[in-house]
């Protein structure tokens, strides 16, 4: 539960508390356990993190199968033709890991921001039938861009990862040069694109609580799942980390 | 309706069961140690399958018209949701019936590919390419010569075909020809080779068939066991010649095969 | 009791741009799927009658096209399967009956995400784009047949159509993975977090647990089959050697080294197996759902048929190495594989089992749903059982890449997966459209499909066995497949035949559209929620109320009961769960 405690503890019986309930997926009651006529966000909620469950399994299908590939391809000798024999052509890529780290420790704490702009959000939410109480007031209000932050933190994980590529191609480091180069390339690069994909979603996000005027428990939705998604990220990024240094 | 149904499901199946009783297009003579094994576990397969085959069909055409719509003639309709006695029984009996033919098959499996060839089995190598086969013979000294794809010229000759690095000792007197000769009754250890794109080394007669992958030496053996030439098929998708990427395979007696190499080797010096 | 807004249902659509082109309508979905298929099928049926036609008459001059040479040959082979297994199979039963009838078929208003069902359908015609369009570029269409190994696939120079074309034909497989990833998300959130009350999963119809199994697969399968088409785009383009070792083409020694060919086809068949259970298993559940409503009898064995489908699926992810018995795989890894591909073999049994179970001791009505239902099984029974020839390896040796494979899958994917779609257009029709199909057009479509397929698919088995290799574009080169021509000839004119036949399809589905017979809510008297609303339904499924579901699925022939059949929202009490 978030250390953050609001000023107002208030309990709003549609909205879980904090991280909200996991999934139910027994009996039939999905379908008519909403309020009075109103959109049940919790349901809502519910739904749209399943979907985020499911369509990372899917990425996590994808770098299966690079996984997959990766490994045979380092262990698998190859006829040679040119001398007769089997031989391993795995050769070490000298990654430029000082920048890798740099760039691991700005996804870390991109997802730390993402993760205060998420609770935030939760407050919000859980506090807006309070706020609309007249003559209520709630004290002061922090309203940092958490969101904001993690837009320019995950934009600079991007563009050190540019520079990762800058300093490979200036190293003659090529994506063709070899097999361990090719996987390097070809892991940085899809979890880049992932990446992107994630920031897209969260300036889309960012555009529901500004331009559109959506109600507060919609943009919480956007917001949960962007996050969510964008820790996996994170860890996935951990995982390629470990992976390339164990191949080495 | 209903008889129709019947009829033309009996029909289809009688006509194909007749096919494969009188089968007019079968599997061509065996000619190899391990067509016999094969053939035996082909029948065999066949003959169970069929039985399966003609039963099912029959009961389905024989339910759809024994129970159909005759309005106030017809029983009601017996109103269950299953027997679980029958699943388990049927599960059981179609598993013990797959899984043991495929054990059956197992052990001809085992003996075709877990073992290697014989010591005294005669080396040929095969090459596959874009679309043509090339076998080579190690000669005399029993010992394939380096080949490098850097030498590769298929239209000065077979033996540029394959890349022969013919400054190489042992190359010397390898011999390599567009049709594999072999004497009959002894084991050849087969190494399979491909060059561009992967190509299938397919004899049917001998019940034969291999991928040749480029980057792998497979390495298979065969007995013929029947004198005679048999045509090899390439069976891997290849590119645009695939269907013409045929070749031959001549069974020939051992002195007459020794007589063979011997006029080869006689026409590199 | 609650309203139809627990999920975002929207306001039905203003405007024909969102009523009928980017519509969140899951039932307008499910129909730009199924015509995008029945576009798809007529390429695809129109590749294969060119294929047929040139091997029998190789030197033949065909209108509009010209001589078709042994490499258009095989990018006629190429894209025919890459079209039927992808653009037809795998989407409209999926996305189209599944789309269209998941949601009220388990009660609910919409799917769970309606924009992703927009915009999976408009990824999927953006893919069928991109795959025409390999047909019109330099070079053409690729040759590398639907399985695109490598080093073939791989090298620009390989053949005609290699360059461009085969970039492109990548590049829409990869386009339709990420199209289906989207469906498959939503067909499984949808089943589980979308029920209305009353409708357990053990309530659920067959088809939809086909559908969810079959999203489930694709989860699973398409990230991998993507993971592979960005490999084979690397070594393409970019000058990797993932799959690529040491080889030399048309004389060039190519930079190349050390990739395994065989890494392409584990990961290809990983993903390829489970997709031929992704093209059959909802022709399953039509099956079942066809037959019962038809024969007036539950379902034989509910649960049995669920369990199953549950196998199948897991079952099929361990299977894909027997597709590479003959590819230079270890031996010992091949006897694996074999042993539990036989083990698929037994939940397909049960299956059999338990329809010809539903039949017996029915009262069956000879509607034409009902006959490509027994079509189905009668078809299933045929293509399964070459399944065991090819399962044992040793019997793989004389008949991998061989036509008897070509019959095996043309039969359980080609015919008896198509009887599922056509079941289920002919029975969802007049909840679709308002109308009825034309029976007896129905019954000559049946007659000549069912005969002629058997005419081109079954003789398939016996060339096989002759040895007549797959991807061949003549017979005239090889000297032991000459005597095999005539039983060819016979295929073509099945082919011809029974193609033209597809036209009855076509005519009665468009006339029935406009001219057909009104249709009544339910006019098979059939037991499942789609037949309790509105014919066609309205935008929400079920015009402002949810049901309440009392009964299982199948409920025909109760006795004690007023009708012979129990709808499932029939009031409790009822005989039966």
């Amino acid at each position: 539960m978030s250390t953050l405690a609001p000023k107002l503890a208030v309990k709003d019986p549609r909205i879980g508390e904090g991280g909200g309930t996991p999934p139910s997926f027994g009996g039939g009651g999905g379908g008519n356990s909403g309020g009075s006529g109103a959109f049940d966000y919790g349901e809502r909620l519910r739904r749209a993190r399943l979907g985020l469950v499911l369509g990372l399994t899917a990425v996590i299908m994808l770098f299966v199968g690079f996984t997959s590939a990766l490994l045979v391809r380092k262990g698998l000798p190859s006829f040679d033709a040119q001398t007769n024999t089997y031989s391993r052509d795995w050769v070490t890529v000298y990654l430029p890991w000082t920048l890798l780290v740099i760039n691991t420790a700005v996804l870390l704490i991109s997802s730390v921001t993402m993760e205060l702009a998420r609770r935030a959000i939760i407050r919000k939410a859980a506090l807006a039938p309070v706020k609309s109480i007249p003559g209520v007031s709630l004290g002061e209000e922090t309203n940092f861009p958490w969101l904001g932050s993690t837009v320019v933190l995950g934009l600079g994980f991007l563009v050190g990862q540019f520079l990762v590529y800058h300093i490979l191609q200036e190293r003659h480091i090529f994506v063709n040069r070899g097999p361990s180069s090719s996987f390097a390339y070809l892991l940085f690069g899809t979890h880049a694109v992932h990446l992107a994909g994630g920031v897209i979603a969260l300036m889309y996000a960012a555009c529901t609580s500004w331009l559109l005027h959506k109600p507060v428990e919609a943009q919480r939705i956007a917001i949960d799942v962007t996050a969510w998604y964008w820790h996996f990220m994170a860890l996935l990024w951990m995982y390629i980390m470990v992976l390339l240094v164990l191949v080495r | 309706m209903g008889l129709a149904l019947l009829a033309v499901i009996w029909l289809i199946t009688f006509v194909s069961t007749y096919f494969f009783i009188w089968h007019p297009w079968w599997l061509p003579a065996g000619v190899s140690a391990a067509a016999a094994a094969i053939d035996r576990q082909f029948n065999f397969t066949y003959i169970a399958m069929g039985i399966v085959f003609v039963a099912a069909q029959c009961a389905l055409g024989l339910f759809v018209w024994q129970y159909r719509d005759r309005g106030s003639a017809s029983k009601p309709v017996d109103y269950s949701h299953g027997n679980t006695t029958l699943e388990i029984a049927w599960t059981l009996l179609t598993a013990v019936l797959f899984v043991g033919l495929n054990l059956m098959g197992s052990q001809i499996w085992a003996a075709e590919r877990f073992e290697p060839a014989s010591a005294s089995a005669l080396p040929v190598e095969v090459t596959g390419m874009q679309f043509a086969w090339y076998f080579r013979y190690a000669g005399p000294d029993g010992k394939f010569g380096n080949t490098s794809p850097k030498l590769m010229d298929p239209s000065s000759g077979s033996e540029a075909a394959i890349g022969l690095d013919t400054g190489d000792p042992a190359a010397k007197d390898d011999v390599v020809t567009g049709t594999m000769f072999l004497p009959v009754n002894r084991q050849v250890d087969l190494t399979l080779r491909a060059v561009d794109v992967i190509h299938s080394l397919f004899i049917p007669n001998m019940r034969f068939k291999q991928d040749a992958v480029p980057g792998l030496a497979i390495h298979m053996h065969i007995t013929p066991t029947q004198i005679g030439d048999y045509e090899i098929a390439c069976a891997e998708l290849c590119g645009l010649g695939h269907y013409k990427m045929h070749g031959m395979v001549k069974v020939v007696s051992q002195e007459d095969f020794d007589k063979w190499l011997a006029a080869r080797e006689a026409e590199k010096q | 009791m609650a309203t139809s807004e627990v999920v975002h249902a929207h306001a039905a659509p203003q405007g024909f741009i969102r009523k009928y082109i980017f519509s969140l309508d899951h039932k307008v979905i499910g129909l730009q799927y199924f015509f995008l298929a029945l576009t798809a099928v007529w390429v695809g049926m129109i590749l294969s009658l060119l294929m047929r036609i040139h091997l029998i008459w190789p030197g033949a001059n065909i209108p509009l096209i010209g001589h078709i040479q042994p490499e258009t040959y095989l990018s006629l082979l190429t894209m025919h399967g890459t079209i039927m297994v992808f653009f037809v199979l795998t989407t409209a039963p999926q996305g189209g009956f599944g789309n269209y009838f998941l949601p009220i078929q388990i009660g609910a208003p919409d799917m769970a995400f309606p924009v992703l069902n927009m915009l999976s359908f408009w990824t999927t015609f953006v893919a069928f784009v991109v795959m025409l369009a390999a047909f019109f570029v330099t070079g053409g269409a690729p040759l590398h047949g639907w399985t695109g190994y490598p080093p073939l696939s791989a090298i620009q120079s390989s053949g005609p159509g290699e360059g461009l074309g085969a970039d492109l034909w990548i590049t829409s497989i990869a386009i339709f993975c990420a199209a289906s990833l989207m469906g498959a998300l939503n067909f499984i959130t949808t089943t589980l977090d979308l029920r209305a009350k009353g409708m357990t999963l053990f309530r659920m119809p067959l088809t939809v647990w086909s559908w969810f199994i079959t999203a489930i697969l694709g989860l699973l399968a398409f990230g991998v089959l993507l993971s592979a088409g960005i490999l084979l785009l690397m070594d393409r383009n970019l000058g990797t050697s993932f799959f690529l070792p040491t080889i030399v083409v048309n004389g060039q020694l190519m930079g190349h080294k050390g990739g395994s060919p065989l890494l392409w086809q584990h990961l290809f068949w990983f993903f390829g197996h489970p997709e031929v259970y992704i093209a059959i298993l909802p022709g399953m559940g039509v099956a079942s759902q066809v037959l019962s409503t038809f024969s007036r009898k539950p379902i034989f064995g509910y649960r049995a048929m669920v369990y199953a489908m549950l196998a199948i699926g897991f079952l099929g992810f361990m299977v894909w190495g027997h597709h590479m018995f003959m590819s230079g795989m270890s031996p010992y890894s091949a006897f694996a594989f074999s042993l539990l591909t036989m083990g698929i073999g037994v939940p397909s049994a049960i299956k059999t089992f338990n329809w010809l179970g539903t039949i017996h001791k029915g009262r069956v009505r000879f509607y034409t749903p009902m006959l490509f239902a027994v079509g189905f099984v009668s078809l299933f029974v045929s293509g399964g059982l070459s399944g065991p020839f090819l399962a044992q390896p040793t019997l793989d040796i004389p008949l991998h890449d061989t036509a008897f494979v070509v019959g095996h899958f043309h039969l359980i994917m080609g015919v008896a997966a198509i009887f599922g779609i056509f079941a289920a257009t002919y029975y969802w029709f007049p909840k679709m459209f308002g109308r009825m199909m034309n029976e007896n057009m129905g019954k000559i479509h049946f007659w000549f499909t069912f005969i002629g397929t058997y005419c081109i698919f079954m003789p398939m088995h016996y060339l096989g066995m002759a040895g007549q290799p797959r991807r061949y574009s003549q017979f005239t080169e090889v000297a032991y497949l000459h005597h095999l021509i005539p039983l060819n000839r016979f295929l073509t004119y099945a082919a011809i035949v029974t193609i033209s036949a597809q036209l009855v399809f076509v005519i009665n589905l468009f006339w029935s559209m406009f001219k057909g017979q009104k249709a009544t809510d339910n006019p098979w008297e059939a037991t499942t929620l789609e037949w309790t609303t509105a014919t066609p339904p309205p935008h929400d499924n079920f015009g402002g109320h949810t049901p309440v579901v009392n009964h299982g699925p199948y409920e025909y022939g109760v006795p004690g009961a007023a009708r012979d059949f129990v709808m499932q929202t029939d009031p409790a009490g009822s005989p039966a769960h």
